[in-house]
This record gives C-alpha cells, sequence and structure tokens, in this order.
C-alpha cells in the first residue's frame, strides 16, 4: 500500500521520535510513504495570525505538490492536517487570492491517526501484536485542530473522539475516560508565553491523573512537546514531582507489534517512560 | 460603560474580508465559557465580538485577548450562530499590525514575525534553532535573559534537547522558490 506523506518541519528535528516511530510504524504494516516533492512549512501560527494571504498560499502550494502524485496524503502534525484542510475549503469554495495555485480537488486529506485507525488498518495491527500493552493505565489527549472546527476537518466526534481510545485497547492497553481530550495545551506559546503552557497543561495533568492514568498518549509533536519538556519546569512550581510519561500513539503501536528500536525513540523524551514501561513488563 | 453608538465600519469590514458576521452574535456567552485561556484575557471572547460589532476598533486591537488566543478553534467549533470567533481574532491580529495600533502582546507578534522572517532565511521550512535565535534578537528579550540570567536555563535546556537528537543546527533544504511564493514573502515582509 502506498500513500503520500507530508511530514511538516518539526519532524526533522524536535519530534524526530515521532518521525522513527511513524517510519518503523508503516514499516511494520507494510504501508510505504511517499512524501511530496518540495514541501514547504504551512506557515502555522505565525502565518495565519498575521497574514492570511500568506498562510492560504503556503498551505495550498501544498497541496498542490501533493496533487502530482496522484495520491491521497496522510499528515502527522495537527496543525498541518488543519492548514491544509483549511486550504481545500477555502480553494472548494473562494478561490480568489490564489491565482497562481492549480489544485483540482482530487485527493484526500487524512490526518495520521484517522489514517492508521480505519477499519481494516486496525484489523492487520490487532493481527500483528505480539506483546500487549498489559492494561497500560493511559489517557488519549487528542489536541486541538485535528478535530476543529468540524465544519473544515471532517471530524465526526469532535466533543469526544474516539478513534485512538479504539487503538489503544486494540494494543492492549487500557485508555480511561476523561473530560480533556481536546483541550487546549497552550500550542505555539511554548517560546513567548510559557507561562500560559505552565498553567493549561499543569491542568492537563492534574485531570489525567485523576482519571486513572500513569501516561498520556498523543498524536500531534506540539502536545508531546509542551507536556514532555516542561514537566520538570512545572513540577517545581506546584511543588510536587509530575511523573507522567507522555508517549506517542505511534510509538505505542510499534511496542505492542515488537519493534526493535522504540528505546531509541524514547530515550529522546524529557520524561523517561522507561520505568513505567518496565514496571508493565513491557521493556 | 456609556451607551455606545453602533458604528458598522468594522464588522462590514471583516464581513468583507474574511467573510464572517460579528453582528449575528446575540452574546449568549458559549464561547467565553469554552474558552481556555480565558485566565489570561483582559476582554473575555464574546466582548471582544460585541465590541467588534459596536465598531469599537481601537479597544478590540489593543486587547490582550487578540494576542493570547491559541486558537484551538473551540469557540468558533461552539457557536451557535456559526461565527468563526477564532478567525475574527486572527483578522484582529493582522488589522492591529497594518494599522500600527499599540499591540498589547509584543513577545507573542515578536514570535510570529520570527517565524516568518526564519521561512523567508531558511527558504520556505521552519529551523527551529534559527528561530529561536531570530526570536530573542527581535523580541529583546535575548538582552533581558541574560541579563537576568535566563539565557543559561534556555541553553541548558537547548543542550538537552541536543543531546536527545532533538535539536540538530544542520539546516533544511532550501526549496526552489516559484516566483508566487517569493512574491508572498516580500509582501509580508512589510
Amino acid at each position: 500500500m502506498k500513500v503520500s506523506y507530508y511530514p511538516g518541519c518539526s519532524l526533522a528535528h524536535s519530534a524526530r521520535d515521532y518521525q522513527e516511530s511513524i517510519a518503523a510504524v508503516a514499516q511494520l504494516l507494510h504501508l510505504e510513504l511517499e512524501e511530496i516533492p518540495d514541501w514547504n512549512c504551512c506557515g502555522a501560527t505565525a502565518a495565519h495570525s498575521l497574514d492570511a494571504d500568506l498562510a492560504l498560499n503556503l498551505a495550498a502550494r501544498n497541496l498542490q505538490q501533493a496533487e502530482t502524485l496522484g495520491q491521497d496524503v496522510v499528515v502527522p502534525c495537527a496543525l498541518c492536517f488543519n492548514r491544509l484542510k483549511v486550504a481545500e475549503y477555502t480553494l472548494a469554495h473562494h478561490r480568489e487570492g490564489t491565482p497562481a495555485i492549480d489544485y483540482q480537488g482530487s485527493i484526500k486529506i487524512w490526518d495520521l491517526l484517522a489514517y492508521l485507525t480505519q477499519p481494516q488498518l486496525l484489523e492487520q495491527i490487532q493481527a500483528k501484536v505480539v506483546r500487549p500493552l498489559q492494561g497500560l493505565r493511559c489517557v488519549c489527549y487528542y489536541g486541538c485542530v485535528v478535530a476543529r472546527p468540524p465544519r473544515l476537518t471532517g471530524c465526526p466526534d469532535y466533543e469526544n473522539p474516539g478513534n485512538m481510545d479504539r487503538l489503544l485497547k486494540v494494543l492492549g492497553g487500557a485508555p480511561y475516560p476523561w473530560s480533556y481530550k481536546t483541550d487546549c495545551c497552550g500550542a505555539g506559546f511554548t517560546v513567548s508565553r510559557p507561562d500560559i503552557i505552565d498553567t493549561l497543561v499543569r491542568r492537563l495533568y492534574d485531570r489525567a491523573m485523576e482519571a486513572g492514568a500513569e501516561c498520556v498518549v498523543v498524536s500531534c509533536q506540539m502536545c508531546q512537546a509542551n507536556l514532555d519538556i516542561p514537566q520538570g519546569r512545572i513540577s517545581r512550581q506546584a511543588g510536587r514531582s509530575y511523573y507522567l510519561p507522555i508517549l506517542y500513539f505511534t510509538e505505542l503501536i510499534a511496542l505492542a507489534l515488537g519493534h526493535p528500536d522504540v528505546k531509541t525513540w524514547l530515550s529522546r523524551h524529557f520524561v523517561d517512560p522507561v520505568p513505567l514501561l518496565a514496571r508493565y513488563g513491557l521493556l | 460603560m456609556d451607551n455606545l453608538e453602533p458604528q458598522f465600519s468594522l464588522s462590514d469590514e471583516i464581513l468583507q474580508q474574511r467573510r464572517i458576521a460579528v453582528t449575528d452574535c446575540y452574546q449568549c456567552g458559549k464561547c467565553s465559557a469554552g474558552c481556555p485561556l480565558t485566565f489570561t484575557m483582559d476582554l473575555l471572547p464574546h466582548e471582544i465580538i460585541r465590541l467588534a460589532g459596536l465598531g469599537q476598533t481601537e479597544k478590540v486591537l489593543q486587547a490582550s485577548t487578540i494576542w493570547v488566543c491559541s486558537a484551538c478553534e473551540t469557540c468558533t467549533t461552539r457557536c451557535p450562530n456559526g461565527i468563526d470567533i477564532a478567525g475574527v481574532m486572527d483578522y484582529l491580529k493582522e488589522r492591529a499590525v497594518l494599522a500600527g495600533a499599540r499591540v498589547a502582546q509584543p513577545q507573542v507578534l515578536a514570535f510570529h514575525r520570527a517565524f516568518l522572517e526564519n521561512l523567508r532565511l531558511a527558504g520556505g521550512r521552519l529551523h527551529e534553532p534559527l528561530l529561536l535565535g531570530l526570536y530573542l534578537l527581535r523580541s529583546g528579550q535575548g538582552l533581558t535573559k541574560l541579563k537576568t540570567g535566563a539565557l543559561s536555563a534556555d541553553l541548558q535546556l537547548g543542550w538537552q534537547m541536543w543531546k536527545k537528537g532533538r535539536l540538530s543546527l544542520k539546516p533544511p533544504r532550501r526549496l526552489p522558490q516559484p516566483a508566487d511564493l517569493a512574491k508572498l514573502w516580500d509582501k509580508s515582509r512589510s
């Protein structure tokens, strides 16, 4: 099976663990990810905040590049996915402002989690589980913009998404229900207003633990960075020692399917997941 | 607050430019009830929409709220009148910069600008270390942090990220620059 792939910028750097685990999962599922030629940054929050024209054109150019490959495209980053969906909608309904873009809308844009949890792929994953997650107590944290706004994303259960929970059950984990699945982590304020991250993320930690979780599973590298990297700082501010590993869903698929490189990716995390996973007998 | 005589210039402008009708708002407050960022806002989202509908341009352009909105899209998703509230926040940010308004959150603006400058300089893709460098330089935070000693914490974090393989100084591949994109870079520079 072959599908186009738009990695986005941060997967080469701060989210290298995400990229590595995605490549491993693709290999395990015999899925060929074909990178779209000469893709550019989607513009992210900066472009849609300061220059709507630029935001539209940056995302639209990627769609045009993707369409040259003539197959659906999967996107691992929540915001990249959202920006491409916004551009898709705008090009379909209001083309003015993008005279140079030649995009027919012939391909489907998938967020990676939705793609990998299609029924037939979920069955494939289930059949390949060799190391079930032993009831790993977790909450699934979906983040904001893969789900919202549903008019653009097409997400059916945007207030209470379920595809990651279904996946975790297939892998043998125990995802707990909680009310903060799609609450904001502070996203792009990591550098300019870290105090915002601290407030929002501490609330997420508390609610995750209150739900009974020992770790948080994510599908967005911005969520991962904001929940993983400052956990020490937030612990110091709170006067308590949080220990909540923040795992990519792709890392857990690869773990359950017995991939040998999982420890390498986990070593890139700030909150070391090894003690928790060892306690479950998974490493 | 004194009674305000509605001025429709701003709401008309938002309708024309972004196809968003702020005058559809009946002030139910659902946007503010669901907003996770209200703890750090000076005006609540439904107040921004109301003031925009009344034409209180200066007030909304100078608000902190438009800059600390994280664009999580909860308000837009839940608005019973289909108002794209997060889209209004974006429009007001862009408008505030164009109008040279007093920006209530200069650090947030500096970060966005550094991000776009990074895309231009790196040739189309983000380079995280360059973004941080540009931000520290352009926002004045580099100097402030140097004086307060906070810069060493930043450098330590960078060092840890490098050790963990999450930071690379190698720049991304420069893309062949299509003429249309080059034009957009130039436009967004102004």
